[in-house]
């Protein structure tokens, strides 16, 4: 496959009269890994659920892999390997993080039409799931209900369940946000690993992981993409620094 | 022991309505539950002999039956997540089943059963089609007018009774034999599709397809968000909880040796909703213990006084305020 992994094509979103995404067109190469950055209320989350499926687009294509899936429904595209993480956390609380990622292994392994057998006895969801919880140092919590998991573990259990899907591209939306120094640090690990196999597009406000995994930045403000490039001119562009850092000293 | 279980976080936390129980006893009595149950229902109609055995039997009867089809209904409610408010209309549609083929001349039960089960599973698919669109109040009140319109069919079926209803000839036969005259056999009977219905569903929540099931309950976008698209999940659902109480209602046409549109009003649609909630949502045999203790009650308070449903309902909405988990989580939390 050669051409870019994810294509938007001038994508727009309207709630009533505000214009949320605006003119969007942006290109991901396989492997990638893109970050988007700007400030609150910019429309990132928007944008996400645009792509991911989630919310309607008004305007403008997605392409994925070549294919248009502007229309398709949310359920299709993770089947064709576009799989998401939520801002605000989102896993089955009264199911355990074994079952949670187990579910998400079931969904891209055959049918689920089977009455018969226990579900919670299959190894051929349980080992893969556990891998995955191992690998994101939950091992210990597999048996734990969703509910009982602090925070950070639900946001680690959230990026699990999204890697459980299979992907080829990957957007998380704000994986960091609310994790603790160490957890923030295992995860930023877990991406650098990831980086290079699989297609990541990463919204983020830890402006110091943005820019130590990204391949390139873009930035959105009010709706628009004002830049995209490397992280090193990303911080050197002088409309950016005006709309966005300038006032956050934090990148040195 | 009881106040330390109420304060756990695991009860608290959860939208799941059945706390579990941390202690060893507790969860023993849970295992051994739904054992003890269908112990007691098959040993009562030996003690009934002591008794009002005829009444006692027919009491009976009915609690299994009306559980079979709270059962069922619990797969929706408890499972899915989908309060279906016409759940009475499968029970006519099963009834009407032994009443029309009866009159014909049709008296076999096997052919009854199959009627019932393939016309229940044909309503559920084509109203589930359309209802399972809707989300919340709008699937109540769907489901509500598909079961108020076979509801207003049967009563315009003036050529099987109309608004009065049939009686039927006598009860169903096998194999051209009438095995159901006794009113013990037909208990038993009703009792054996229970048991089978029971593990039946309990298999189908376990397994691959009732996760599903489950998860859409708790979080349909995570659901869509890894690659399920809920519905056609919950539309066979809808179809299984379908072909069941149609096969109540088999069994409650024979019981009665009768069949109205009562059977199929939207108050019994409305008394199998309390019946999984008093007995525990998402449980299964807290549904046929629901129904046990609905149609108990609503029997004692009956003799006392006409007005019996001015206590009853109160009753009822104390029971459903106060006992968490319903009745099966009460009996967990050890009494």
């Amino acid at each position: 496959m050669s051409g870019p992994i994810l294509q938007l094509e001038r994508l727009g979103k309207n709630y009533g009269a505000l214009r949320v995404t605006d003119d969007v067109s942006l290109a991901i190469e396989p492997g990638e890994l893109h970050a988007i950055i700007g400030p609150n209320g910019a429309g990132k989350t928007t944008l996400v659920h645009q792509i991911s499926g989630l919310a309607r687009t008004d305007s403008g294509r997605i392409l994925f892999e070549g294919q248009d899936v502007t229309r398709t429904r949310m359920p299709e595209r993770v089947r064709l390997g576009l799989a998401r993480s939520f801002q605000i956390t989102s896993v089955l609380p009264g199911f355990t993080a074994l079952e949670n990622v187990a579910l998400a292994v079931q969904a891209r392994s055959g049918s689920s039409f089977r009455f018969f057998t226990p579900a919670s006895r299959d190894p051929a969801l349980n080992r893969p799931a556990r891998e995955l919880l191992d690998r994101f140092g939950l091992g210990a919590r597999a048996d734990v209900p969703a509910s009982l998991l602090s925070y950070g573990e639900k946001r680690q259990l959230e990026l699990a369940i999204a890697l459980a899907t299979d992907p080829k591209l990957l957007i998380l939306d704000e994986p960091l946000a609310g994790t603790s120094h160490d957890e923030s640090r295992a995860v930023v690990e877990i991406l650098r690993g990831l980086k290079g196999r699989i297609s990541i597009l990463l919204i983020e406000h830890d402006m110091e992981a943005v820019f130590s995994l990204a391949d390139r930045v873009s930035v959105l403000v009010y709706g628009r993409l004002i830049a995209t490039g490397t992280p090193a001119a990303i911080r050197s562009d002088a409309q950016v620094r005006a709309a966005y850092l300038g006032e956050e000293e934090v990148v040195a | 022991m009881s106040q330390a279980l109420r304060d756990d976080p695991a009860a608290a936390g959860e939208g799941r309505v059945a706390a579990q129980p941390r202690t060893g006893m507790g969860l023993l009595f849970r295992a051994w539950l739904p054992i003890l149950l269908f112990g007691l229902l098959a040993l009562v109609p030996l003690l009934a002999k002591l008794g009002a055995e005829g009444f006692i039997i027919s009491l009976l009867t009915r609690v299994v039956i009306l559980g079979l089809a709270a059962m069922a209904l619990d797969l929706l409610i408890g499972f899915g997540g989908l309060v279906s408010f016409g759940h009475a209309a499968f029970i006519g549609i099963g009834a009407y089943s032994v009443g029309i083929l009866s009159s014909h001349g049709q008296e076999d039960l096997l052919v009854q059963l199959a009627v019932a089960a393939a016309v229940s599973v044909a309503f559920a698919l084509a109203s589930g089609a359309i209802a399972l669109r809707t989300h919340g109040v709008y699937f109540i009140m769907i489901t509500l007018a598909f079961g108020q319109m076979l509801f207003f069919l049967a009563t315009s079926l003036a050529a099987y009774g109309g608004d009065d209803g049939l009686t039927l000839s006598g009860r169903s036969t096998l194999a051209g034999r009438p095995l159901l005259k006794g009113d013990v056999t037909l208990y038993y009977l009703s009792l054996a599709v229970l048991l089978l219905a029971y593990l039946l569903c309990r298999r189908l929540v376990a397994s691959r397809f009732g996760r599903v099931l489950r998860g859409a309950r708790e979080n349909e976008i995570r659901m869509e968000a890894i690659g399920f698209e809920p519905f056609p999940y919950r539309l066979v659902a809808y179809a299984v909880a379908g072909a069941l109480a149609g096969i109540a209602g088999v069994l409650l046409a024979n019981q009665s040796e009768f069949v109205s549109p009562a059977v199929m009003s939207w108050q019994r649609s409305g008394d199998l909703i309390f019946m999984v909630v008093l007995g525990g949502l998402g449980t299964l045999h807290g549904a046929i213990i629901g129904s046990a203790a609905f149609l108990l009650i609503e029997e004692v308070l009956s003799h006392f006084t006409e007005h019996w449903r001015i206590i009853f309902g109160p009753l009822l909405i104390l029971a459903v305020l106060f006992i968490r988990g319903g009745l099966v989580g009460r009996l967990g939390r050890g009494l």
